[in-house]
């Protein structure tokens, strides 16, 4: 087997990709950073509707989500962008990322005096963090750094029949050769969390787990609405799929035959190898 | 003859059409069904291999997949027409938990 490159990152960990990362820290520096990742060849922008007016768990939960963002070894390099009055303030998100030792920097669009000087200032610091990308160069690493995250889209009755399988055997394999691989779409488990359950490492951990699927259950209950035509979509019932079990059943194939040993609530790190 | 279905374990009672089915077709799974389709298919829906009644479950990955809301007949076109999800359910009071 050919071997693994990647890029080496100071934390240790080891990245695919080599991306720099312009990071939105609230909903009003969405276009601010967009504007900034526009004018620097390879630049990702990453906005999203939220950084404002939150408190408690809530704001909590997208610090660590951006954190673990930036953090993501994917990611070379990272700016954050801020409008100045924000609960995710800029600074702060800006230092948690730095934990990692890659450069980060951040621009607040109240400190630089407005808009128009803060895309200035971030495109200027967004540039001299690319040059830097530039030097990095991939070098082989072994199967124990890497971490594969799996997904499904657009699903139909192939994706339980095919696509999913086939993912499958791609995670039994890597989890063989001592890589990590993330099953996620927790909804998604509703209907064959009693098939997965049999696979928990533990019996500790297969019970956590099926009070975790249960909780998820119960909270879309208390809506008082029916899930189907929201899961399954209608795109997926067009392609045949009936009901959610149905559609579970099909899903957790991606995540292949091995045993798991780690349950991750969202942005949370994983701390253990294997199948998650 | 080319498999027109796939049946996915042993203890299904419904097939997976991998091409569209016309209605009279023979289903043709690893082996010849003896089963027609009693109405057109289309590709990736499911179908009847045996009688369902009403309220029976419906067995796809060898797990249920929901139950059948009124008599299904072999051959006939299994869906959101015939087969509900138990899962889920916050429209149904004391819903599955």
């Amino acid at each position: 087997m050919s071997e693994l490159l990647g890029y080496w990152r100071p934390d240790g960990q080891v990245g695919i990709r080599n991306h720099l990362a312009i990071i939105s820290s609230v909903v009003c520096a969405n276009r601010g950073t967009e504007l900034i990742a526009e004018a620097v060849p390879g630049a990702v922008p990453i906005i999203h509707q939220h950084g404002c007016a939150q408190i408690g768990a809530d704001m909590e939960m997208v610090f660590r989500t951006l954190e673990g963002t930036g953090k993501n070894p994917n990611v070379g390099a990272a700016l954050v962008v801020g409008l100045g009055c924000e609960s995710v303030d800029a600074e702060t998100l800006a230092s948690r990322i730095a934990e990692s030792e890659k450069p980060v920097d951040f621009v607040s669009i109240q400190k630089s005096g407005g808009t128009l000087r803060a895309i200035e200032e971030g495109i200027r610091k967004a540039k001299n963090m690319a040059q830097l990308l530039w030097k990095n160069e991939r070098e082989p690493f072994g199967w124990d750094k890497l971490i594969l995250g799996t997904e499904c889209g657009g699903s139909d009755t192939t994706s339980g029949l095919a696509a999913n399988p086939a993912t499958g055997r791609v995670a039994d394999r890597v989890v063989e050769l001592g890589g990590t691989v993330i099953l996620s779409e927790t909804t998604e488990i509703i209907g064959a969390e009693h098939v997965m359950a049999r696979r928990a490492a533990t019996p500790e951990l297969a019970e956590k787990f099926l009070e975790l699927i249960d909780q998820v259950e119960k909270r879309y209950m208390r809506l008082g609405v029916d899930f189907r035509g929201g899961n399954p979509a209608p795109g997926n019932i067009k392609g045949g799929l009936t009901t959610l079990e149905e559609k579970s059943l099909g899903a957790i194939h991606k995540a292949g035959t091995s045993i798991f040993h780690e349950l991750l609530d969202y942005a949370q790190r994983p701390t253990k190898k294997g199948w998650l | 003859m080319k498999n027109n279905v796939v049946i996915i374990d042993k203890s299904d009672n419904v097939a997976t059409a991998i091409k569209d089915l016309s209605e009279g077709e023979v289903l043709v799974g690893e082996v010849e069904l003896g089963i027609k389709a009693l109405q057109a298919i289309p590709f990736g829906h499911k179908v009847a291999l045996k009688d369902i009644k009403r309220g029976e479950e419906v067995i796809k990955y060898g797990e249920p997949i929901g139950v059948a809301t009124v008599d299904i007949r072999a051959g006939e076109h299994v869906h959101i027409h015939n087969l509900e999800g138990r899962r889920g359910r916050g429209d149904q009071k004391g819903g599955e938990s």
